[in-house]
């Protein structure tokens, strides 16, 4: 059953069994077990970004395609529920057309630039969706009649996912049962869906073959695949599921702003999250999307922490203030493609714990 | 036979996940023209860019003047005394004629006399030394490619296929400009599939297929037996008639 | 051999094939046209005019490097626009040193002391690219994949390291007295810097050009370009070639980016990745390894930018993608596909 709902992909290292099963139970009852806004709003953000870098995993680890548009799909998603949430008021059926629209947006989206540019050279693909991110990032920015600039949009959703709302009275492990906690539920399931339906795919004979022309796409053209049809089909299904997340993110937040989905920095860090996990593994967005989230909300408070204490040694405490821990995950970063270009998920199957 | 100017042995060479050379021996003695015989996909091209360390090979050793040069880089390979014409002939197309040719020469301006000698092998080299590279023939491209190998003097020079594609009249031209070089004292590689070509010209002959020598000797000596010639003739030539 | 068999295989394209070769050098003048129409007035036409090609030199400089670099080892650089921002804060920073000579009234002296910013930025950029091309790109020669993801790691790191160098915030210097204000032609306002920057980027493209057709490092180059193996095969290390052209390169990004500071007279860690969208699209319009499309597709994206941003501010920078998407349906490759012996 269990292997089933996993499509027969295991992690395959008992390490890593144990550190996925410690996430997902913490997730799974992550409000009775730390309780607290400023802890649901991590495990909200952890579930969206594991949906969200498992589907940039889909792409760069399975296909062997970098995109730098990942983001304007993720924005698309959002923007598409935050328009519809805000044009037609707060409602669950807007909810689903708005996401319904944003997915249908950047699938177009995707396919246009997939067909456009993985005919010509791989590298292309990588230039080309880094320009188009960033104008589409610029054009948001300035409609502001549509997309609220770079304030973003701020609306309401339907009341039942508010914290206004009770679904009982009583307290369960002193834990209100309010909107807010079934919204955490639907973006853990949402998530958790996505992410098998991902599993599904890449283990499907799509998903291998997908495989086959990212490891020798020459031969793959030789014996018959239409290489291109591959790669553009994984550019949209991951642009799909990217823009899902988003619509996720849109309705969690009750707030999309460019900051929020489109900025160059989350693109970073979903390349980080995904590099740091263990490219084309999956399981490997799930580690990499855990381990960051923390260590952004904690390990810069901790950062902050040492800098001050060491703020006698000029040079030192700049090194290791709190806003550079960008700096140590760059560093990291190269380091992983370097040394570990499988991740944490290859080094914990190699090493069979 | 005098002393082997270029030895290779028990060389093996990979490309990615392909094992192309199998363990090839062979030995070029200093001094005429070695011709390398076999059929399409032997292997042939692979041995001289192995040599040229284009390929780097997995195991076995080269040397060349009792030198080692098989993990060598390329440019001190060709420093040391080895020219190159591939098989695509190499030519800089967006570059001119003399452009080619200047950047051949790497010791120094090109020697004039030598210069004369080798427009005078081939003249095309002359009309269009001002030409883009890009508008020459393929004949010419081939002479062009030549006249790059020996512009200055060189121990050892390897040919891939010089008369692939070429019409009848320019195979001969170029045979006979190989033979004029054969006597200033270089020694040439030859890869070859047109026999006639081949025979007309070498002095040793090693006939390789898949990825292996089948037979070395002398030339006149396969000349004569037909009967060895008709074996390895199945192997290695009926794929050129 | 006698020449009559091989006069005849001498081919000269038709006319018309010529032209069609020639075609995209028209473009410029042709956009140029197409600007003055759409734009009316013919001084504002020329303010704009020489505000983009201003600023398409600019690109073009910071640019070229990048597509040489590609087409000579298949090396793309993510991390091109880091040399941009270091560029600009070095360049700032010996501006501010030499603060007497900038507010001095003697363009002698303000001259100077951009000569001097820009010589140390294109120092500092350079050596910048020795430790970058050795420590982040040569790991990974080969790979495409690896190398995109490395050379962004390397963006990350440089830009977090002018934050610490230089602080979080972004930097300010006016331009030297001499440089500010502008000419007057007749009814058009031409600031200037700009005419300057113009001059700057033509004298560095004629010398590219002259060190490309007529020195034997260029033709290293070209040939290097079109194939690297032969190059090797001759005797010529194209490696050391590579971390030169990687250097000059990395050089001239730093000379881009104090230029550009310049004319925004702000800089940021950012500016550079900012830039390297410009960059890209230039570098994909002329064709990936092409000095002379890298140079044509900067002078049309400077006139387009500028002439969109005065007629429709908001779509300036998703016009030059327009233009990139018809130029690729045109020609898929960019206007100057490179040829490639493999
Ligand atoms: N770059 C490469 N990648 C993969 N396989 C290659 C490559 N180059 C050559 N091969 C394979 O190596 C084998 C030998 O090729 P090689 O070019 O050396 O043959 P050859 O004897 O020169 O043939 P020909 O007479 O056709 O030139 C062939 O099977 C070829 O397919
Ligand atoms: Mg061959």
């Amino acid at each position: 059953m269990l292997t089933r709902l996993l499509s027969g992909d295991k992690p395959r290292s008992r390490v890593l069994t144990l550190l996925l099963l410690v996430i997902v139970i913490s997730l799974a009852f992550a409000p009775f077990l730390f309780p607290g806004t400023k802890s649901l709003e991590t495990a909200a953000r952890i579930c969206i970004f594991i949906a969200l870098v498992a589907s940039y995993d889909l792409l760069l680890g399975y296909a062997g395609i970098v995109s730098f548009a990942h983001t304007m799909f993720f924005g698309i998603g959002a923007y598409g529920t935050a328009l519809a949430q805000s044009v037609t008021g707060p409602s669950f059926v807007s909810i689903l057309w708005g996401t319904a629209a944003g997915a249908v947006v950047a699938a177009i989206f995707a396919l246009a630039i997939g067909l456009f540019s993985l005919r010509v050279k791989a590298i292309f693909f990588a230039m080309v969706t880094l320009a188009v991110a960033s104008a589409f990032a610029v054009l948001v920015s300035q409609m502001s009649w549509l997309t609220g600039g770079e304030d973003g949009l701020n609306y309401r959703i339907p009341r039942e996912l508010t914290p206004a709302f009770k679904l009982i009275k009583a307290k369960v492990f002193d834990v209100r049962i309010d909107g807010k906690l079934l919204a955490y539920y639907l973006v853990f399931f949402a998530s958790a869906c996505l992410f098998l339906v991902m599993l599904r795919i890449v283990n499907s004979p799509f998903g291998r073959t997908l495989q086959a022309v990212r490891d020798n796409a020459f031969r793959a053209e030789a014996i018959g695949y239409r290489v291109v049809w591959y790669r553009t089909t994984a550019t949209v299904l991951s642009a799909v599921i990217a823009a899902l997340a988003g619509s996720l993110l849109a309705i969690w937040l009750r707030y999309t702003g460019p900051a929020t989905t489109l900025s160059m920095e989350i693109m970073i860090d979903i390349l980080l999250m995904v590099v740091i996990g263990g490219m084309g593994t999956l399981y490997g967005a799930v580690l990499g999307a855990t381990i960051f989230i923390l260590a952004q909300m904690y390990l810069q408070e901790l950062m902050g922490v040492a800098s001050n204490a060491t703020s006698f040694i000029p040079f030192v405490s700049d090194l290791i203030a709190a806003d550079r821990w960008l700096l140590w995950l760059g560093v990291l970063f190269i380091l992983s493609v370097y040394f570990f270009p499988t991740g944490i998920v290859g080094r914990l199957r190699a090493s069979r714990g | 036979m005098s002393e082997p100017l270029l030895q290779l042995s028990g060389v093996h060479t990979h490309i990615g996940p392909y094992h192309i050379l199998q363990g090839v021996d062979l030995t070029v003695p200093k001094g005429g023209v070695s011709v390398l015989l076999g059929r399409n996909g032997a292997g042939k091209s692979t041995t001289l860019r192995t040599i040229m360390g284009l390929w780097t090979a997995s195991s076995g050793s080269i040397t060349f003047q009792g030198r080692d040069i098989t993990r060598m880089e390329t440019p001190a390979i060709s420093r040391s005394g080895i020219a190159f014409v591939p098989e695509n002939m190499g030519i800089f197309t967006d570059l001119t004629v003399a452009e080619n040719m200047t950047l051949a020469a790497t010791k120094g301006p090109i020697d004039p006399k030598r210069l004369a000698w080798i427009q005078e092998l081939f003249p095309p080299v002359r009309t269009f030394w001002n030409s883009s590279a890009g508008t020459l023939s393929g004949g010419q491209k081939q002479m062009l490619a030549v006249s790059r190998a020996i512009v200055e003097s060189r121990v050892l020079i390897l040919i891939d296929e010089p008369t692939k594609g070429l019409a009848p009249a320019i195979i001969n031209a170029m045979t006979d400009a190989l033979k004029e070089l054969k006597e200033t004292d270089t020694t040439i590689l030859l890869v070859e599939q047109n026999f006639a070509m081949a025979s007309s010209i070498g002095d040793t002959v090693a006939v390789m297929d898949d990825g292996r020598i089948i037979h070395d000797g002398d030339m006149a000596e396969m000349v004569a037996d037909k009967e060895l010639q008709e074996r390895l003739m199945g192997l290695s030539l009926e794929a050129h008639q | 051999m006698s020449e009559a068999t091989i006069k005849p295989r001498i081919e000269k394209a038709p006319l018309g094939e010529r032209m069609i070769e020639k075609l995209p050098v028209v473009l410029v003048p042709a956009l140029a046209m197409l600007g003055l129409i759409a734009v009316g007035n013919p001084a504002t036409w020329l303010t704009l005019t020489v505000a983009g090609l201003a600023m398409g030199l600019m690109i073009f400089i910071m640019a070229s490097g990048l597509t040489v670099v590609f087409g000579l080892m298949d090396v793309i650089n993510f991390g091109h626009g880091a040399f941009i921002s270091v560029g600009a804060f070095v360049g700032f920073t010996v501006l501010i040193w030499l603060g007497g000579w900038t507010s001095s009234p003697s363009v002698f002296l303000n001259l100077s002391a951009v000569f001097m910013a820009i010589l140390v930025a294109m120092l500092a950029t350079a050596l910048m690219g020795y430790a970058f091309e050795r420590v982040i790109v040569m790991p990974v020669y080969g790979e495409h994949l690896k190398q995109i993801l490395v050379t962004m790691g390397g963006l990350i790191v440089a830009q977090q390291l002018i934050y610490v160098f230089w602080g979080p915030d972004e930097m300010h210097v006016a331009r030297p007295e001499s440089l500010q204000g502008s000419f007057v032609l007749g009814e058009a306002a031409v600031e200037k810097y700009r005419l300057v920057a113009v001059g700057i980027g033509v004298v560095l493209f004629v010398a590219m050009r002259y060190v490309l057709k007529s020195t034997r490092i260029g033709l290293l180059v070209r040939a290097g370009v079109e194939n690297g193996e032969m190059v090797e095969a001759l005797g010529y290390r194209v490696r050391r070639l590579f971390l030169m052209v990687f250097m000059a390169g990395s050089a001239l990004a730093g000379l881009g980016g104090v230029m550009w500071g310049l004319y925004q007279e702000t800089i940021t860690a950012h500016m550079g990745q900012e830039i390297m969208v410009l960059v890209f699209i230039v570098v994909i319009i002329g064709g990936l390894g092409s000095v002379e499309g890298c140079f044509i597709g900067a002078l049309l994206v400077g006139l387009l930018s500028n002439y969109t941003a005065f007629l429709a501010p908001k779509v300036a920078l998703v016009s030059t993608i327009g233009l990139m998407v018809i130029i690729l349906m045109w020609r898929p490759q960019g206007l100057y596909p490179v040829v490639k012996a493999k």
